[in-house]
């Protein structure tokens, strides 16, 4: 069913913090490993190794250069999944009910069965979250690892989406946002969680946490006073070899 | 966006295929018998062809059926079952027409509504897209109408209706291409909002998520030249209304009659070309499209 919930029981989703994230792509890979081997269609790629490789992911890092009006630029690596927005546009386009929007937790997923691969909903989507598989057809996107967080197989630690659990900065976090007390909701909340794109009116539920503030070189420089020029003004014999040199043609 | 052929082919054809079934189902020409057939088989070719190349572009075709569910919430699905019922209903129009000589005022009145229908809710497809600031406005409609209607009347051989509504679509395409090419800007998405990070500086591309192509880039990130799309918008110009509009003033000759109908369809075709294809999805910006 192509309409969208009024409200959903629980909304499970990631932070992600650009502050901490090291930009190592180890997200990219656990998910595409993961969303390989499990649910659904794999991830396939083309000419894997030849001159132009291209493939499927479901989480790709971006790396921006962000320059102040003064100082020095700042680098920030930007991963980008689905963000199972609460009024997603994708799902409401799909005209086949593949698209849809779990009442019970929020998560945004396609029935690939029904996907007749019409590729709209990935239209429809400002932030570039689904991609068609050229192998299989039908459109992927994030599943916020539905087969891992519920999955009673697993240990309890793994029992989070993979990108969560394998990023080595603890940049990704996952959890439930109705609830304001969880781990997410209160990093959002101490650190300025903001949504991207919130003109488009997507209301994400993934929250991005911007970088803080750098130190700035100034406050750490205990070793610049010994640094200072030890003589400005020559003295003594270089002084007066100074003077003599500059009254010769071509010394000033 | 990238201009796929399919999609180009199945709205330009249907677009007009459909506008000839809106002029015969409100009886202009009121044909009946053999001609009434020959029209018949022609806005069917042309309407049944492009709905074909239109269903060449899914990756799954064979479950197309399911797409008749979600008409509460999507556009496409609205378009496949407005396009049926109108194909149903002139068909039944049709046959009075061609088999009994006779003129159901009333089906061929409801035919020419579900036509024009097919062709508003095929340009709500685009409309409703936030995503494309230049399809995002209420003359994405109006300008797909129109070239429905009038494109139809030259069809139909509605030579006087045709003149004005040349003029009136030419109207409305100059007003298409000039409030498009700020429409990004104006959507107040870039860079900046994409990311979060405006308020800290400029934001700047450093590094793409992969050195090869993907999905997103050949989907979305396609772009024109300024100087190639001002030449195509001028030849497309010419093609749909300049050409056709004079033939209409000669007195009528049948052999330039057929070459105002082919030239209007070439113009329609390079304008539908131009439509994708200067289209700018804001999935862009994330890879450095268009940034500023
Ligand atoms: S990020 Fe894109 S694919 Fe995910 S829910 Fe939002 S609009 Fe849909
Ligand atoms: S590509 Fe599949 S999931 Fe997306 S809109 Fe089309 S049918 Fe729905
Ligand atoms: S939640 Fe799972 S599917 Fe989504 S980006 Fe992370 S690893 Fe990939």
């Amino acid at each position: 069913m192509t309409t969208l919930p009024t409200s959903t029981q629980k909304k499970l989703g990631l932070v992600i913090d650009l502050d901490t994230c090291v930009g190592c792509h180890a997200c990219v890979v656990s998910c595409k490993g993961w969303n390989t081997e499990n649910y659904g269609a794999p991830l396939s790629d083309q000419d894997p190794y030849g001159a132009v490789p291209s493939g499927t992911f479901l989480n790709r890092v971006h790396s921006y250069e962000v320059q102040p009006e003064q100082g020095q630029a700042a680098l920030v690596h930007f991963p980008k999944s689905c963000l199972h927005c609460e009024d997603a546009p994708c799902v409401t386009v799909c005209p086949t009910g593949a698209s849809y929007k779990r009442v019970e937790d929020g998560i945004v997923l396609v029935n690939e069965s029904d996907c007749i691969g019409c590729g709209l909903c990935a239209w429809a989507c400002p932030y570039g979250a689904r991609e068609m598989d050229a192998e299989e057809k039908v459109m992927k996107k994030c599943t916020l690892c539905v087969d891992r967080i519920y999955n009673e197989n697993l240990p309890e630690v793994d029992r989070v989406p993979a990108c969560v659990r394998t990023c080595p900065a603890g940049a990704r976090h996952f959890g439930d946002f109705a609830d304001p007390e969880s781990n997410v909701s209160i990093l959002t909340a101490e650190r300025g969680g903001m949504d991207l794109m919130p003109e488009q009116g997507t209301k994400p539920v993934n929250k991005y946490l911007p970088p803080r503030e750098r130190d700035r070189s100034e406050d750490v420089d205990i070793l610049a006073p010994f640094l200072d020029p030890v003589a400005s003004e020559p003295k003594g014999f270089m002084g007066w070899l100074d003077k003599a040199l500059s009254t010769m043609p071509g010394g000033q | 966006m990238h201009p796929a052929p399919s999609v180009i082919i199945f709205s330009t054809m249907s677009g007009i295929g459909f506008g000839l079934l809106v002029w015969l189902g409100l009886g202009h020409p009121g044909v009946t018998g053999f001609s009434a057939f020959v029209f018949f088989v022609v806005a069917y070719l042309l309407a049944v062809g492009g709905l074909i190349a239109s269903a060449t572009h899914l990756g799954h075709p064979e479950r197309a059926l399911k797409a008749f569910t979600q008409w509460r919430s999507s556009w496409l699905s609205r378009e496949g079952i407005c396009a049926v019922a109108a194909l149903i209903v002139m068909a039944i129009y049709g046959m009075g027409l061609v088999f009994f000589g006779s003129r159901w005022g009333f089906i061929g009145l409801i035919g020419a509504v579900l036509s024009l229908g097919t062709v508003f809710t095929t340009a709500m497809i685009y409309t409703q897209l936030k995503t494309v600031p230049r399809w995002n406005h209420y003359t994405t409609p109006a300008m797909f109408l129109a070239f429905c209607v009038s494109g139809g009347a030259l069809l139909a051989g509605q030579w006087s209706e045709a003149f004005w509504l040349l003029l009136l679509t030419a109207a409305l395409q100059v007003l298409v291409w000039v409030r498009g090419d700020t429409a990004l800007a104006q959507s107040g998405t870039n860079l900046a909002t994409a990311t979060g990070l405006g308020n800290m500086g400029g934001v700047r591309p450093f590094e793409a998520p992969h050195t090869g192509p993907n999905y997103l880039l050949r989907e979305f990130a396609f772009q024109i030249g300024r100087k190639h799309a001002q030449t195509l918008r001028i030849i497309a110009f010419v093609l749909a209304f300049v050409l056709p509009l004079l033939i209409i003033l000669l007195p009528f000759n049948h052999f330039l009659a057929g070459v105002a109908v082919i030239s209007h369809i070439a113009g329609v075709f390079a304008s539908r070309w131009l439509f994708f294809a200067q289209a700018e999805h804001v999935v862009g910006l994330y890879y450095g499209a268009r940034s500023v």
